[in-house]
C-alpha cells in the first residue's frame, strides 16, 4: 500500500477499534476527530434558511425529521472527508416520494456520515426500523449457521431460496461520495480476497469494463448481471458516477455465491440456489462471509462495524445486518386470500414480484422475504423467515383441502 | 456542487494515475484534450467558489458519447472556471469553434439595425422565425454549482428585472413550482414549457438538482419573447413568431435583451462576459453569442438532394428536426439555424440564417420546377 494511503487508514482502522471496544467511547473521540479533523468550513453565502430545500410536497423519511433547525446545526459540518450535509439529503430534496410508499430519503457518503450528522440519521433511522433507537439500543449480530432450525422448505411450493447482504471496507469513502481511486482500491481489495476462497467457493471476477460479449451474456442468462442504476433515487445521489469504472460481478464456480462490487454499496453478497433449501443457503452465505472478513483482514483491512447501527451501508435502511432472505414461493390461493397482507405483516415479511423491488408477482409466485434489518440478527431473522415460510406453505395447503386458516399473532419485534 | 468529489484536497491523498479516469471507450472533446499531465496540473486548483477538475469532467466522464455525435464533456461552474481550468478549457474551445485561438477576441453586436434584409422570408416554406441565446448573471455560480440558496437569488432578481419591463415587453412570471393545472395545460401548448432535464448530459453535470426549486418561465403577453429561468443557464432568452420575418425577430431580442441586461446592471449584477470568449454560459459550446437563430422551413426537395449536407456546411448552418436538438424532422419541415457561436458577432450569425435560407427558398422552388440547382450552389462562407 503507498505510504501515504496507509497512514490515513492506520487513523481510520483505529476509529474502528475503538467503536468495537465502546460505544460511547468511539462516539467520543469520532465526534472530537470531526471537530478536529473535518475539511475547512464551507463558504456559505447564504443563511441557513435561505438554503434549506422546500419540502412541503415529500413524502419521505429524511423530510420528516429534517427541520429549518437540525438544517441549520448541521449544515455547515462535513465529514473528514468533506462529506457534507447537503449531498446527504439530494437524493432526499431531488425525489419528493409516493404517498404510498415512503423512502428514506437521504444517503451516507462514508463511515462518519453516520456521526457527524447523527442528529438527522438517529431520528431517520428510528423511523425507517420501526422505533429502533440508536441513541440507546444494541444491534446483535450473529453468523451462526448452525443455530437455525428446520430450514428445508417443501419444494412443491418454494421454487428458489436466497440471502443477500452487503459490506463496506472501513477507510473508504461509500458509493455516493467516493473518488475514482477510492473505488478501484474497493475493487482491488476485494477481488484479491475472493481470489483466496477455496472448495465450493473457488470463483472468477468479471469486471464490468473488461469481461467480453460473451462473459457478458452469460451474466444476464445467469440473472447475476447488474445494470447501471437508472432509478432517481441512486442516480441522484451520485451512485452511478463514472460507470463503469471500478464495478464488476464475482461468482463462485458453482453459481451458488455471487458478489456485486460497487454497485449501491462496496459489495453486496449473495447466496442462493435452485429449490427449498435455505439453511444449506445461510450456512453456505455466513461461511462465506466470514472467510472473506479473514482473508480482508489478513491484508489490514476489515468491514464497516458497530454497536449502535451493526453493518455500515450506504443506504439507513440497509443498516444492522443488511440482510434480505428470501423465496420465490407458489401461493396462489393465500394470496387472493383478503387475510394475506396481515399475515404476512405479522409474520413480519413483505412480498415482492418476482423480478424483485417494485415489480409484480407473475403466475401466483410470490418473492416472500423479512421486513426487518436492524434490531434483529442474522440468525433471527433468517429463522423467522423460515417459521414464517413455512407457516405460509400450511396455509396454501389447507386452503386446497378446502379448510380454514389462521391469522397468526405478531411476532415480537427487537427480541 | 455535486457529488463526492466537492473536498478536492482530500483526493490529492491518491496518485494521478489511481484517480484519471478511464476515457479509452469515450468520443467527446474533453476526452480528446484531457490527458495525465493536464489532470496532474489542474487537479490540486479550485475556482473560488470551490468548483474543482473533477467536477468539470463528470458529465464528460459519465458520458462516452457516440461515434457519430461530439459532445463537449465538460461544464463550467462559475465564470472563474474558463480562467483556472483553461489549460482544459481552451483546446476544447478551439476545438468546438473551429479553432478559435485563446488569443483571439470575440465581437458583440445586438445593434438589430445592421441586420440587412430578413423580413421577407417566404412565409409559404418558412413557417417560423425563432432567435435564443443564454445569459449568466454576475456574482453567481452556474446551474451545476449553486445551491438552492443562489439559485433563489437568481430567480429573485431574475423576476424583478422582467416584470419591469413595459410596452410590448409587458409580461408575467410563472414559477415551475407553483403554476395551477391551468396555466401549466397553457405553457404547453404555446410549446413554452420546459421539462426538468431527463439528458444524462445535464444530470450527470448536477443540473437538475432541487428541481423544480427556483425554476420558471416568463413571457410576454404577445406570447413572443419568453425568457426560461434557472434551466441549463441562468437564462435562456427567446424571441419567437409564426412566418418569415426574422428581421422583426430579432429587433425584439435585441431590443428585450439590451432592456433586461439594463436593469441587471442597475443592480450590481451585470451579464458575464468578457472580450475574448464574449458570453459566459454552461456549457462551453454557447460561449460568444451563445445565439441560436433559426426557422422551420419547408425544405422537401432540397433536403433529399445529395448536396444538401454541402450546401448546409456551405452556409455554415444546422439542421434539426422540429423538436429540437436530437429530433428528426417530420414533413420535410427542418430546423435551420446558424452553426457557429463564437468567433462573430449576433448580427452576422443571424444574417448567415437570413441569407442562407432565402438562398434555400430558392433553390426548393428550382427543384420544384425540376430545374437544376447547381449553379447556385453557393461558396464556402
Amino acid at each position: 500500500m503507498a505510504s501515504s494511503f496507509t497512514r490515513i487508514l492506520s487513523s481510520k482502522r483505529n476509529v474502528g477499534i475503538l467503536s468495537l471496544v465502546g460505544g460511547s467511547v468511539a462516539a467520543g473521540f469520532l465526534l472530537h476527530r470531526e471537530h478536529v479533523t473535518a475539511g475547512e468550513p464551507l463558504r456559505r453565502r447564504y443563511p441557513a434558511s435561505a438554503e434549506y430545500p422546500d419540502l412541503r410536497k415529500h413524502n419521505n423519511c429524511m423530510a420528516s425529521s429534517l427541520t429549518p433547525a437540525i438544517y441549520a446545526k448541521l449544515c455547515d459540518k462535513a465529514t473528514p472527508n468533506g462529506y457534507t450535509l447537503d449531498q446527504a439529503i439530494q437524493t432526499g430534496v431531488d425525489n419528493p416520494g409516493h404517498p404510498f410508499i415512503k423512502t428514506v430519503g437521504l444517503v451516507a457518503g462514508d463511515e462518519e456520515s453516520y456521526e457527524v450528522f447523527a442528529e438527522l440519521l438517529d431520528p431517520v433511522i428510528k423511523e425507517r426500523h420501526n422505533g429502533y433507537d440508536p441513541r440507546t439500543m444494541k444491534h446483535p449480530t450473529d453468523l451462526n449457521a448452525s443455530k437455525i432450525q428446520s430450514g428445508v422448505f417443501d419444494e412443491r411450493y418454494v421454487l428458489s431460496s436466497r440471502v443477500r447482504t452487503g459490506r463496506s471496507i472501513r477507510g473508504l469513502s461509500l458509493p455516493p461520495a467516493c473518488t475514482r481511486a477510492e473505488r478501484r482500491e474497493v475493487e482491488r481489495v476485494v477481488v484479491d480476497a475472493l481470489s483466496g476462497l477455496k472448495e465450493d467457493l473457488t470463483g472468477k471476477y468479471y469486471s464490468l469494463t473488461l469481461m467480453t460479449e460473451q462473459e457478458q451474456q452469460q451474466l444476464i442468462d445467469d440473472h447475476f448481471l447488474f445494470d447501471k442504476p437508472v432509478s432517481p433515487l441512486l442516480t441522484c445521489a451520485g451512485m452511478a458516477r463514472d460507470w463503469p469504472d471500478g464495478r464488476g460481478i464475482w461468482h463462485n464456480n458453482e453459481k451458488t455465491f455471487l458478489i456485486w462490487i460497487n454497485e449501491e454499496d462496496h459489495t453486496r453478497v449473495i447466496s442462493m440456489e435452485k429449490g427449498g433449501n435455505m439453511k444449506r443457503v445461510f450456512e453456505r452465505f455466513c461461511r462465506g462471509l466470514k472467510e472473506v472478513e479473514r482473508l480482508i483482514q489478513e491484508r489490514g483491512w476489515e468491514f464497516m462495524w458497530n454497536e449502535r447501527l451493526g453493518y455500515i451501508l450506504t443506504c439507513p435502511s440497509n443498516l444492522g445486518t443488511g440482510l434480505r432472505a428470501g423465496v420465490h414461493v407458489k401461493l396462489p390461493r393465500l394470496s387472493k386470500d383478503p387475510r394475506f397482507s396481515k399475515i404476512l405483516d405479522n409474520l413480519r415479511l413483505q412480498k415482492r414480484g418476482t423480478g424483485g423491488v417494485d415489480t409484480a408477482a407473475v403466475g401466483g409466485v410470490f418473492d416472500i422475504s423479512n421486513l426487518d434489518r436492524l434490531g434483529q440478527s442474522e440468525v433471527q431473522l433468517v429463522q423467522t423467515v423460515i417459521d414464517g415460510v413455512n407457516y405460509l406453505i400450511e396455509c396454501e395447503k389447507r386452503l386446497e383441502k378446502g379448510q380454514d386458516i389462521k391469522v397468526p399473532a405478531p411476532i415480537k419485534q427487537f427480541k | 456542487m455535486p457529488f463526492g468529489n466537492t473536498h478536492n484536497n482530500f483526493k490529492l491523498n491518491y496518485k494521478v494515475e489511481e484517480e484519471f479516469p478511464d476515457l479509452s471507450k469515450h468520443n467527446n472533446h474533453m476526452a480528446k484534450v484531457l490527458n495525465k499531465d493536464i489532470y496532474a496540473k489542474l487537479r490540486d486548483k479550485q475556482t473560488p467558489s470551490g468548483y474543482t477538475l473533477d467536477d468539470v469532467i463528470q458529465t464528460g466522464v459519465d458520458n462516452p458519447g457516440h461515434p457519430f455525435i461530439m459532445t463537449v464533456g465538460c461544464v463550467a461552474g462559475d465564470e472563474e472556471s474558463y480562467e483556472v481550468f483553461k489549460e482544459l478549457l481552451d483546446p476544447i474551445i478551439s476545438d468546438r469553434h473551429g479553432g478559435y485561438k485563446p488569443t483571439d477576441k470575440h465581437k458583440t453586436d445586438l445593434n438589430f439595425e445592421n441586420l440587412k434584409g430578413g423580413d421577407d422570408l417566404d412565409p409559404n416554406y418558412v413557417l417560423s422565425s425563432r432567435v435564443r441565446t443564454g445569459r449568466s448573471i454576475k456574482g453567481y455560480t452556474l446551474p451545476p454549482h449553486n445551491s438552492r440558496g443562489e439559485r433563489r437569488a437568481i430567480e429573485k432578481l431574475a423576476v424583478e428585472a422582467l416584470t419591469s419591463l413595459d410596452g410590448e415587453f409587458k409580461g408575467k412570471y410563472y414559477p415551475l413550482k407553483s403554476m395551477t393545472d391551468a396555466e401549466q395545460e397553457q405553457l404547453i401548448s404555446d410549446h413554452f414549457l420546459f421539462d426538468k432535464p431527463v439528458s444524462p448530459l445535464l444530470t450527470c453535470a448536477g443540473m437538475a438538482r432541487d428541481w423544480p426549486d427556483a425554476r420558471g418561465i416568463w413571457h410576454n403577453d404577445d406570447k413572443t419573447f419568453l425568457v426560461w429561468v434557472n434551466e441549463e443557464d441562468h437564462l435562456r432568452v427567446i424571441s419567437m413568431q409564426k412566418g418569415g420575418n426574422m428581421r422583426e425577430v430579432f429587433r425584439r431580442f435585441c431590443v428585450g435583451l439590451q432592456k433586461i441586461e439594463e436593469i441587471f446592471k442597475k443592480h450590481n449584477h451585470g451579464f458575464m462576459w468578457n472580450e475574448h470568449l464574449g458570453y459566459i454560459l454552461t456549457c462551453p459550446s454557447n460561449l460568444g453569442t451563445g445565439l441560436r437563430g433559426g426557422v422551420h422551413v419547408k425544405l422537401p426537395k432540397l433536403s433529399t438532394h445529395p448536396k444538401f449536407e454541402e450546401i448546409l456546411t456551405r452556409l455554415r448552418l444546422q439542421k434539426r428536426g422540429t423538436g429540437g436538438v436530437d429530433t428528426a424532422s417530420v414533413g420535410g419541415v427542418f430546423d435551420i439555424s446558424n452553426a457557429d457561436r463564437l468567433g462573430s458577432s449576433e448580427v452576422d450569425q443571424v444574417q448567415l440564417v437570413v441569407d442562407g435560407v432565402k438562398l434555400m427558398v430558392e433553390m426548393e422552388k428550382k427543384l420544384e420546377k425540376g430545374e437544376a440547382i447547381d449553379g447556385m450552389i453557393p461558396a464556402q462562407k
